[in-house]
């Protein structure tokens, strides 16, 4: 048509610009973060609350266990001895066993320089009793309610007493008390934020008054957390001033920062991106096992389901080992009871493996063919090829297995409602005690949908637990520590058996950090990550 | 390639009778103006690389399972993340050990639904709201195109998410999703058609001749709006297979284990890094048969509508 | 066009009143756009299978904490009430607490929507400065080579799944190349660095003069940025071209042509400038279209905008949020859409 050089020229200038264009800018690649600060990538949109009355999620669990002094707690370098000391120096418990008396420790003050007295560990308690949040219950099960916190939970001068209902194992409480719930808040900076008696709460939900090692200085939700070590902590200065913890969705996403040393510690690395990462010239990989079960369950309300043949036949029915060895590498291990491993009572029996002959023979038995099942899975891609390797072994006995994915909330507002055929989904332990999920898994005392127990994993699958019921409170009240293990091995055997439920695998926690980051913890299977004894 | 098949003339008079100056009767007429039409579409080489690949693409899914080598189903545990021209998996295996060349084959069918159905849905529902409301005008005008205003101005996103998780998540309630934030645009053209066309003399005569609002619709308003709805279908086609795959990324969209496109980019998005192909290739896959119905939208756009804007 | 600058022709009343009412009327339709969008999102709200109650509380609520709750939150309520009492709330500008994030649905929204706003902008200002000179020469050189390559160009612009290309991009200009910030708004030493004023980093750092802050921005903004300007510059050229196309033909071109008037002048001065009002549309749209956050874009570069704020909120049921950032994104796409109105009107004679 028109013959324009200069046009073409044009043209030509600007591809070239768009092509040059990022080259042009500075500051684009910056070698390794300062040797005093530790960043982080995880997923930490799960943060809806930094109260430790009512947080109860993974990341909001992080922040806490480093911002919130304890009565007891872990040490994260030597987590096998069990619960220590932390605001609490000591305690003695009475003779018929249901008051434990602390003794708190001096000279320990909070981040606004208020001391750390026994009066502020009854506000913190009382306070978790009182405001009735969701992990309340953790409390709550010791009989602590809104009428008896003046009289259960006291201070007087430095000492606090907490009186149960019953007389419980003192491990179990002490256990209890090292859960986010148990975090000691600064009672005069929370009253003065107080609104409307919500006991600071409003406040507490995006600050916070601690006198732990960190101290936050802002979250914003979906983007991060960044803390502020307190220098005053009073096992010693951290050596990291600054953790940032950067909201990082997508796992590649978080190699190619760790790989360019923009970060120190990736959290959410998938098995491929652990093996690409790890590779890599400094970059170091963990791997500490943590408490988190992933289990199938299947509806007792469904006529077929509830057959104990058929319950058996779907034991036989899930490739435990391929699943282990192939897109689960490293990051699960096959475990086929309700406590995880490294808790008071666990047991390493693994008595099912994939066998497709013995489960159409028990099918056969059962005299079931035909059966058309619905799953539900929440969203994620582990959870997904789970259910798809469950579909493709059910499809060779002839059961059809339907996959119906959700969003967490919404799987779990069917699960709760007791509406799902069959449920696979993960359950991580509330406290570092058997209990935890002894008193989910294997109890549930009232089965009708009147009693909406919700919260109880064997109501969602509408089990009665029947006698399993009083040997799960026996074990909960029984002091000797042998023989409370016992029970709860002996419980699990049994569970292992009879019940509508098939663990499958604990939780591997892999983590890339770059090699120059030393001591970090992310609390195994009790407790959460710490920060304090981080050096670089 | 016989556009209509009206029995008149033989082989030889075909093309004669097609090009005729002058037309012996409407349907006469409308055989020459769609054979012209095709006759410019086809000397549009980019277009006839899409027809072409449109074609390749309705032939894979028909003969889907002839084609396929393996059950695109059938895993293998020991098998997996294999990579390009292994024997046996051309394009490699996925996650779980199944073949990435059979899934791509039979996914190719469930793109073909999302396209067709939405590109029934949508168009249709946008057509008959936006005839009405032009025709009728006055307070059914108004109200119908507040409703139209209030869609356009929803986040599409939003929408289509709240609608799929609404009715739970697949394949059908996806594309009913994406018809669902597809229609206003339609609307929005139909009505302005509609207006042009609603004071011409052709629709008084019909008017005249005693025919009802109905029958001027759907006889003689909705015949003229269809041209530049079909150019502005085949533009949106992409979108709308984007959409899909967008849908699925977020797990919203086809349930495993279906070879959804759009889901097996988001199952490979895992593996990017190392092993590329088990999201590249269905992502080539998307994006060529996109690139199909846009160079195919641009040429029709030309036959069609040489002056549409594409407005809104 | 829009039609919520409608206007009934055949009386005519004084100019000042009869802008009056034209200024009124589009009030009107806003308010009534507002509300009913407000409305279709509320019931959405009530008709997801998600217990709103779980959604807050978690799955380990005891029925004590959950009742509490129920009623805390007003569901006890019928459906109507709550919806008038949540719509009076609005009106004084207060769109309650969010449940995921515990703090104003205002406030979070003044923190995603800068976000989002800021990466838009940048992402359209490419689009339209490549896309417009794209297709101004693609239509002056139609049946081209340029033109089938400006075709080809833009659309695979058009049919590229767009979480592909960021996670290659990613891949290579920040993971292989080094040429780019990765992820986020900053790195992580620029975070909290300069105040917040307008919330768009790459404003902020410039008014507090911190260019090292800027460029830093800039590093972490160019990659989104142009994906996004990608997307809209095959939108944008596409329209060019064709809207030139139907310039060229027109008679006063070959008059100016005739007259001997150089080709820059007549391709520009003419012929482009009668096709401003209607690109000034197109690029309206395609703004208001990156306006409401590009939700897969935001998830691979962690960005985090007003997309996977509103995601996020819905797939949990967080209504408050869903419906604030709603009205958001409906609000800016109703005025973008007047303002085009209004140029259209203001610029072309026969609109008037």
């Amino acid at each position: 048509m028109i013959k324009l050089s200069r046009r073409r020229l044009l043209a030509a200038g600007l591809v070239a610009a768009m092509a040059i264009a990022p080259a042009s800018v500075p500051n684009a690649a910056r070698a390794e973060t300062p040797s005093d600060m530790l960043v982080i990538a995880n997923r930490i949109d799960d943060i809806t609350t930094l109260d430790p009355a009512e947080s109860f999620e993974f990341a909001g669990s992080d922040v806490s266990r480093n911002v919130y002094g304890k009565l007891v707690n872990f040490d994260p370098l030597n987590m096998d001895k069990g619960y220590q000391p932390d605001l609490a120096a000591s305690w003695d418990v009475s003779e018929d066993g249901k008051t434990i008396t602390f003794t708190m420790r001096d000279g320990v003050k909070f981040h606004s320089g208020n001391p750390v007295t026994a009066e502020d560990a009854e506000f913190s308690l009382r306070r978790a009793v009182l405001l009735k949040k969701t992990p309340s219950f953790i409390l709550t099960q010791f009989g602590f309610n809104a009428d008896n916190v003046e009289e259960t939970i006291k201070a007087e001068g430095n000492k606090l007493s907490i009186t149960t209902d019953k007389k419980y194992a003192t491990s179990f409480v002490l256990n209890c008390l090292t859960a986010t719930i148990g975090g000691i808040v600064d009672k005069k900076t929370v009253m003065a934020n107080e609104k409307d008696g919500d006991m600071g709460n409003e406040w507490l939900k995006t600050n916070s008054a601690g006198s732990g090692a960190y101290k936050v200085v802002s979250w914003k939700p979906n983007d991060s957390v960044t803390l502020q070590a307190n220098n005053d902590f009073y096992k010693g200065a951290p050596a990291m001033k600054r953790v940032i913890v950067r909201h990082v969705q997508e796992s590649a996403t978080q190699r190619l920062l760790l790989e360019k040393g923009d970060i120190d510690v990736a959290r959410n690395l998938n098995p491929e991106d652990v093996a690409g990462a790890g590779s890599k010239k400094g970059v170091a990989i963990d791997s500490e096992l943590r408490g988190r079960l992933m289990y199938i369950s299947l509806n007792q309300k469904h006529p077929v389901l509830s057959k104990p043949k058929v319950i058996e036949a779907i034991r036989y029915l899930a490739d435990y080992k391929g699943m282990q060895d192939s897109f689960l590498k490293g990051q699960y291990t096959i475990h086929q009871a309700f406590l995880p491993r490294t808790y008071l009572g666990e047991i390493d029996d693994k008595p099912y493996s994939l066998n497709i002959e013995k489960a159409k023979s028990l099918l056969k038995e059962a005299g079931v063919s035909g059966l058309e099942i619905e799953v539900g899975v929440r969203e994620a891609q582990e959870r997904i090829e789970i259910a798809q390797s469950l579909q493709n072994t059910f499809g060779q006995v002839g059961i059809k297995l339907n996959i119906t994915v959700g969003t967490a909330k919404q799987i779990l507002t069917r699960y709760r409602a007791r509406e799902l055929d069959m449920y696979m989904g993960a359950w991580g332990p509330d406290y570092p005690d058997p209990q935890t999920n002894a008193g989910t898994f294997a109890y549930n005392p009232d089965n009708s949908d009147e009693a909406k127990a919700t919260g109880l994993l064997a109501y969602r699958n509408a089990w009665n637990p029947g006698a399993m019921n009083q040997a799960v409170e026996a074990a909960v009240i029984e002091p000797d520590r042998d023989v409370r293990r016992k029970m709860y091995e002996d419980i699990q055997r049994e569970h292992q058996r009879v019940s509508p439920f098939i663990v499958m695998f604990q939780k591997i926690e892999q983590t890339g950090r770059r090699d120059n980051v030393k001591n970090l913890t992310l609390g195994g299977a009790i407790t959460a990550v710490s920060y304090w004894p981080v050096t670089k | 390639m016989t556009a209509v098949g009206i029995p008149e003339p033989d082989k030889q008079g075909w093309r004669e009778w097609l090009l005729t100056e002058a037309p012996t009767s409407r349907r006469h007429a409308r055989a020459a103006s769609l054979y012209q039409g095709w006759l410019t579409l086809k000397s549009n080489k980019l277009t006839m690389i899409g027809v072409g690949i449109l074609v390749f693409l309705f032939l894979v899914a028909l003969f889907a399972p002839f084609l396929a080598p393996h059950d695109p189903f059938a895993q293998e545990l020991g098998y997996r993340l294999q990579p390009l021209w292994t024997d046996g998996h051309l394009l490699g295996t996925d996650s779980l050990g199944r073949d990435i060349l059979s899934r791509l084959i039979y996914g190719s069918r469930i793109t073909l639904y999302i396209v067709l159905m939405v590109a029934l849905i949508a168009p249709i529902a946008g057509l008959f709201v936006g005839t009405v409301a032009g025709y009728v005008g006055g307070w059914a005008d108004t109200i119908l195109m507040r409703i139209t205003d209030i869609f356009l101005a929803f986040p599409r996103l939003v929408l289509a998410l709240a609608f799929v998780a609404a009715l739970g998540a697949g394949i059908e309630n996806a594309v009913l999703a994406i018809a669902l934030t597809a229609w206003p645009p339609y609307a929005r053209i139909a009505r302005a058609e509609t207006l042009s066309i609603r004071k011409s003399d052709y629709i008084s005569a019909v008017k005249l001749q005693g025919a009802g609002p109905l029958r001027i619709i759907t006889k003689h308003i909705w015949p003229l709006c269809i041209s530049s709805l079909i150019v502005r279908v085949t533009l949106d086609m992409a979108g709308i297979i984007l959409a899909a795959a967008g849908l699925g990324f977020l797990g919203l969209g086809a349930q495993p284990p279906s070879p959804e496109w759009g889901a097996m980019i988001s199952e490979g998005r895992k593996f990017l890094l190392d092993y590329w192909w088990i999201a590249t290739v269905p992502g080539l896959a998307i994006f060529t048969v996109s690139l199909a119905f846009n160079l195919l939208g641009d040429g029709l756009r030309d036959v069609l509508d040489p002056k549409d804007g594409g407005e809104l | 066009m829009s039609a919520t600058a409608e206007t009934k022709k055949g009386r005519q009343p004084p100019p000042f009143l009869s802008y009056l009412t034209k200024i009124g009327k589009t009030l009107g339709s806003i308010a009534v756009t507002m509300i009913g969008l407000l409305f279709v999102t509320f019931v959405i709200g009530r008709v997801m299978p998600i217990d709103p109650v779980i959604a807050v509380l978690g799955e380990r609520a005891t029925k004590e904490t959950y009742d509490a709750t129920y009623i805390a939150m007003g569901l006890d309520k019928p459906y109507i009430v709550q919806f008038f009492y949540y719509l009076w709330d609005v009106i004084q500008g207060d769109f309650g607490p969010s449940r995921l994030t515990a703090r104003p649905v205002e406030d979070d929204i003044a923190r995603v929507f800068p976000a989002t706003l800021e990466l838009a902008t940048l992402g359209t200002l490419i689009g339209v400065i490549i896309g417009v000179p794209l297709g101004v020469l693609a239509a002056v050189k139609r049946g081209t080579l340029f033109d089938q390559i400006a075709r080809v160009v833009a659309l695979i612009g058009y049919s590229m799944p767009i979480f592909w290309l960021g996670l290659v991009g990613l891949l290579i200009f920040y993971g292989i190349l080094g040429w780019v910030g990765g992820p986020g708004r900053v790195g992580i030493f620029y975070v909290d660095l300069v105040p917040t004023v307008t919330g768009m980093i790459l404003v902020d750092s410039i008014l507090d003069g911190q260019w090292d802050v800027f460029w830093n921005a800039v590093s972490h903004i160019i990659l989104p940025a142009s994906l996004l300007g990608y997307y809209s510059l095959a939108y944008i050229s596409r329209m060019t071209r064709s809207f030139m196309l139907e310039q060229m033909s027109a008679e006063y071109i070959t008059t100016a042509r005739v007259k001997g008037m150089s080709e820059w002048a007549v391709i520009w001065r003419h012929a482009f400038g009668n096709i401003k009002v209607q690109l000034i549309t197109v690029i309206a749209l395609s703004y208001a279209g990156l306006l409401e956050g590009s939700v897969l874009t935001e998830i691979i570069f962690s960005w985090p905008g007003i997309g996977s704020y509103i995601t996020t909120a819905l797939l949990s049921a967080d209504m408050n949020a869903v419906l604030g950032g709603t009205v958001v994104v409906g609000l800016v796409f109703v005025c973008l859409n007047i303002f085009s109105d209004l140029l259209y009107k203001f610029f072309d004679p026969r609109a008037q």
